[in-house]
């Protein structure tokens, strides 16, 4: 007998969840599941719908891992939505008339938009906040707007969690905008009246306006179309070009009902604790779901039900373990949660509250009766005690309950020791000790290893200053250490020693090392880590004096180490844009020294087999043909690649060979802490690559987009966009100081993509750094960068003017003319590489030319 | 066999970046006589200098003088070391121990430990004594047929 076969109604969150969840437990195959999606896309990340006004780009809110949708088992149908269930037949039909029989059928329906009865809710320029489409109708309509008026005015009708969303996207998108709330005080289903004012305050420093009491009795036009005006109850009026209706969510429940299915009084598929339905052969999850009387507009309870679900279907007795409905606001610079018993509704509960009207800052813990139970909380304003309060929830707090409403600086929330089976993340439904046994059971060593290994953290996010904290405290536990401390001879973290070494001026290792280490001359891991931070506040050149013993032997000898010993050379080709005659000249170096060629992922030609003690003759044949060194070896730039751009191509709007020269040319031979890659497109169709750069800019036919922290190698990374439309003069300036906040804040070999997770505030944060100067380093930063493009000189150059310096590149201090006799090489496909140890001792290797036994080159010197 | 091959002077060494030297001429070799052998020579900041074999056990290239020098603190005790440029083994420069093998083995084999070489300074000059025999293994050039 084959598989049963399970069918799914609805591709969102829940849908995706319970999905992964099967696949990852029925490793016998007894069901396959096929998903019936009314959207055009996979189940995406709807909780972080708002970052695509910032990304813009579908896959970054991608869910799991995408090989699901690849697996025989699992066939997913988009844009199929089901019109008809027969629970009789047991198939449901859909739009395009397809039929599917089911053995269990699960609706995973979620919920719409609800749009209050007002006249004029149809008009232009009304719209919800649900969908990708919703959010890109928003949006290309504001921009249209904003293209045809100074200032667009927008209103957001509710003042709940997802209305402060929205007003924050609006807000974004540069529209002056007002929320328009009917009730009492801002989000007054999470937080209390006290909390609600707070709140207000808050957001009104956004400069979003708030109108509570506010109930919007008619929608009116503009006369030019589009909507134009809101009119309140009160009798007042809001102007207001965009609206968004964020008034409530209603479960899509049509089907059930339809299908004769009980659904709650107040709408919703009635289930019980088994997820079942009034049907046994189908179950509803997530939103869509009326389960315990409610239904429950949050991910985490959904994703228990389709855990449930799952669990049920193999056979095992897993029941729903009640809602874990705290929340907490996702809106730069606002911070709100509320956890358990926010109101104090439980009889006796008692309420120690902490608030600071002008700071916009109030908080609130709900205690039983005897003041020692944690029943609730508020907390708008400063939401750092969430993460940890929000696990202890039903427990004994220990300590003095104020302790943990008091600002931070003032003492500080007492360390929390948590139960093994307190939940720390509610979206994975991960708990304390799970996170705990990452470390100690699976050997994680860091919290991206445990967010892979647990999934913890991996959703909203909110519980990961808590991951992080018990990944080091269980770390510390085994010894590890987890101080950013670089290594044994320095306490400090790279970026601390940055800022020391720059602030007191310093220029050598010895005086580095004397003033702010441990005692010790060093190792391979601080000393490379020092030349890099020396090359950016005291540049100078790679082997001059002290600094070229800290250099890692590719720095060294300016080429990249190759498996054999011997090395390759790649000379700088700005944005792969070359002469026949260059052309020629390498082919001619590669030919005369008996090189392996390569062309390389960036644009240029890689020369492989040069001996240590040929680099400066094979160097010499290249600058003189107008080459210079291309940093190849070295963590820092390295390319920039681009596509041909404007000048050639029939749909590029702009010159990017042009620009990935300049930059090219800009940032050649800056030292950072990790290898850099830029990329220029110059269109949408993105021909370079460019979000896969650490920097990528992409054309527009008003300017370039510029696009951060992309990553290839082990964890790629699409870059984010950090900011649109900029004139190059902007762009550079921008990158200039995103390279160098990079260069003196990131730890060592630590790429862009996680150092801009861990700047503070994220892709925000670090917007705020580089566009609005939060920080007031900008002024430094581009006369840093200044000074790096004024003192660049081609190392290669440099070194070849240098009699001392070219002394490094003898094969052995007593015999500097003899070959390492050790290299021996075969041919293959035309060229040579290293020969193999049963080569070696076969005697078939070849010195590039014929076969003898002891390979040595004999290349052509000049 | 003389004790001592001179190879350098000491000024030709810069402080902690290691450099290569020949044993043997390669002509001694190629006329059928005692294959090369490749050593790797560190000048350390007081002067000191230190010989271990040029060829690193777990990459089979002979690179060990292009490694970072540099100190690791063992058992309260401060060694100084050489890091291979290949895979970043950690040696100690004096014995020769290999204090951190990242998880390597090396190959054929080999001891993951590198010989050392005696060396004495001669006015001014640089020489490099026989490794003790004993501690012999890999011959410090490669044999080919
Ligand atoms: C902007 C925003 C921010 C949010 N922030 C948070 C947050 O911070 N924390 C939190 O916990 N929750 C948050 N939520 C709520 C969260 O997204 C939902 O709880 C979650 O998506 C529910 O998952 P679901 O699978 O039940 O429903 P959905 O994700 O809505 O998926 C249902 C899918 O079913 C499809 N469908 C419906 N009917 C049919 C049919 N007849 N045939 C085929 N397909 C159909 C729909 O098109 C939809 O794609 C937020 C929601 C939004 C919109
Ligand atoms: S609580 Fe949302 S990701 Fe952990």
């Amino acid at each position: 007998m084959g598989p049963r076969h399970l069918v799914v109604v609805g591709g969102g969150m829940v849908a995706q969840r319970l999905v992964e969840a099967l696949r990852d437990r029925d490793a016998a195959g007894t069901w396959r599941v096929t998903v019936l999606a009314e959207e055009p896309r996979r189940p995406y990340d709807r909780v972080a719908l708002t970052t695509y006004f910032s990304g813009r780009d579908p896959e970054d809110l991608a869910l799991g891992d995408a090989a699901l949708w690849s697996d025989p088992l699992v066939t997913l149908r988009r844009g199929e939505a089901v019109t008809a269930v027969d629970r009789v037949a047991r198939t449901v039909t859909t739009a395009t008339g397809r039929t599917e029989r089911y053995d269990h059928l699960v609706l995973a329906t979620g919920s719409s938009a609800w749009v209050p009865p007002i006249e004029g809710a149809d008009l232009e320029g009304v719209f919800v906040y649900r969908t990708i489409d919703d959010v890109a109708a928003l949006r290309g309509y504001v921009e249209q707007l904003a293209t045809t008026r100074p200032v667009v005015r927008g209103a957001v009708v509710g003042g709940g969690l997802l209305g402060l969303e929205a007003a924050g996207a609006l807000q974004a998108l540069g529209a002056r905008t007002t929320v328009l709330q009917v009730g009492t005080h801002l989000m007054s289903a999470q937080v209390d009246l006290g909390g609600g004012e707070a709140l207000r305050r808050l957001i009104n420093g956004l400069g979003v306006g708030v109108r509570v009491n506010a109930a919007t009795t008619r929608i009116r036009a503009h006369r030019r179309g589009g909507v134009g005006r809101l009119d309140l109850a009160d009798g007042g009026r809001v102007d207001a070009d965009v609206v968004v209706v964020a008034a409530g969510v209603r479960p899509r429940d049509e089907l059930a009902r339809d299908a004769g299915l009980a659904t709650g009084e107040r709408g919703g598929v009635v289930v019980d604790d088994t997820c079942l339905t009034s049907d046994p052969d189908v179950s509803a999850v997530g939103e869509v779901a009326c389960i315990q009387g409610a239904c429950i507009g949050l991910v985490a309870p959904g994703y228990a039900m389709a855990e449930v679900t799952v669990d049920r279907l193999l056979g095992g007795a897993a029941v729903f373990p009640g809602a874990d409905t705290a929340t907490k606001l996702k809106l730069a610079g606002v911070d709100v949660a509320s956890f358990g018993d926010a109101f104090g509704a439980t009889p006796g509960a008692l309420e120690v509250v902490w608030a600071d009207p002008v700071g916009g800052v109030y908080k609130k813990l709900v205690l039983s009766d005897d003041a020692r139970t944690l029943l609730g909380g508020v907390l708008v304003g400063d939401a750092s005690a969430y993460a940890s309060l929000r696990p202890m929830l039903g427990r004994e707090l220990p300590g003095d309950p104020s302790a943990y409403l008091v600002p931070a600086g003032a003492g500080g929330a007492p360390d929390l020791e948590l139960p093994d089976d307190a939940g720390v993340c509610s979206c994975n439904n991960v708990s304390a000790g799970a996170v705990r046994a990452a470390v100690t059971e699976h050997g994680c060593t860091d919290v991206a290893g445990v967010k892979a290994c647990t999934r913890a953290g991996t959703s909203c996010g909110s519980c990961l200053p808590l991951v992080t904290k018990l990944t080091g405290t269980e770390l510390a536990k085994l010894g590890v250490t987890v101080s950013k401390a670089l290594c044994e001879h320095f306490e400090l973290s790279r970026a601390q020693l940055y800022d020391a070494v720059r602030v007191a001026g310093l220029t050598t290792f010895t005086e580095v090392v004397a003033r702010f280490g441990n005692g010790g001359r060093g190792c391979d891991i601080c000393k490379p880590a020092v030349a890099s931070i020396l090359a950016t506040t005291a540049p100078a050149h790679v082997l001059e004096g002290e600094r070229a013993a800290l250099q890692d032997t590719n720095d060294h000898v300016m080429a990249n180490l190759q498996k054999d010993g011997s090395y390759s050379v790649v000379p700088r080709i700005p944005g792969g844009e070359v002469t026949p005659e260059g052309l020629i000249a390498i082919g001619a170096v590669a030919k005369d020294f008996g090189l392996y060629t390569k062309i390389t992922g960036g644009q240029r030609i890689d020369l492989f087999g040069a001996r240590i003690d040929q680099l400066p003759l094979i160097w010499q044949r290249l600058v003189d043909a107008g080459f210079e060194s291309g940093h190849a070896y070295g963590k820092s730039l390295r390319t920039v690649k681009s596509c041909v751009g404007s000048t050639w191509c029939r749909y590029g709007v702009q010159d990017s060979v042009a620009l990935a020269v300049l930059l090219e040319l800009r940032y050649r031979g800056l030292r950072s802490p990790h290898k850099l890659k830029l990329g220029v497109s110059g269109c949408a169709r993105e021909c370079a690559e460019a979000r896969g750069k650490d920097v990528g800019v992409i054309a527009t036919d008003k300017g370039w987009n510029l696009y951060v922290g992309g990553n290839g190698g082990f964890t790629p990374r699409h870059a984010r966009l950090l900011a649109e439309d900029l004139d190059t003069e902007t762009l550079i300036r921008t990158i200039d100081r995103f390279l160098l906040y990079y260069v003196r804040t990131a730890d060592r070999l630590q790429r862009t993509a996680p150092w801009v997770d861990d700047v503070e505030g994220g892709l925000d944060g670090l917007r705020a750094v580089v566009l609005d100067d939060s920080l007031g380093i900008c002024a430094d930063l581009d006369a840093q960068m200044e000074r790096h493009v004024e003192e660049y000189e081609d190392e290669w150059r440099a070194t070849l003017e240098d009699p001392e310096k070219l002394r490094r590149f003898a094969s052995f201090v007593n015999a500097p003319d003899v070959p390492d006799p050790s290299l021996a090489y075969v041919q293959e496909r035309g060229q040579v590489r290293p020969a193999t140890a049963d080569e070696r001792a076969a005697g078939t290797t070849t010195d590039r030319g014929g076969p003898v036994l002891v390979a040595t080159t004999l290349e052509v010197r000049r | 066999m003389s004790a001592w091959t001179p190879v350098c002077r000491l000024e030709d060494l810069a402080p902690e970046r290691g450099v290569a030297a020949l044993l043997h001429p390669v002509a001694d070799e190629q006329e059928g006589g005692r294959p090369a052998e490749q050593v790797a020579l560190f000048r350390l900041v007081d002067d000191r200098v230190l010989a271990v074999q040029q060829h690193d056990p777990f990459s089979d290239a002979f690179v060990m003088s292009r490694g970072i020098v540099g100190t690791r603190t063992v058992d309260g005790e401060v060694r100084t070391t050489v890091a291979s440029p290949m895979y970043k083994q950690v040696f100690d420069l004096v014995t020769g121990r290999c204090l951190e093998a990242v998880g390597k083995h090396p190959v054929r084999d080999l001891p993951a430990d590198l010989r050392t070489y005696p060396v004495r300074l001669r006015d001014g000059v640089v020489e490099v004594g026989a490794a003790p025999s004993a501690l012999v293994g890999e011959p410090a050039g490669r044999e080919v047929a």
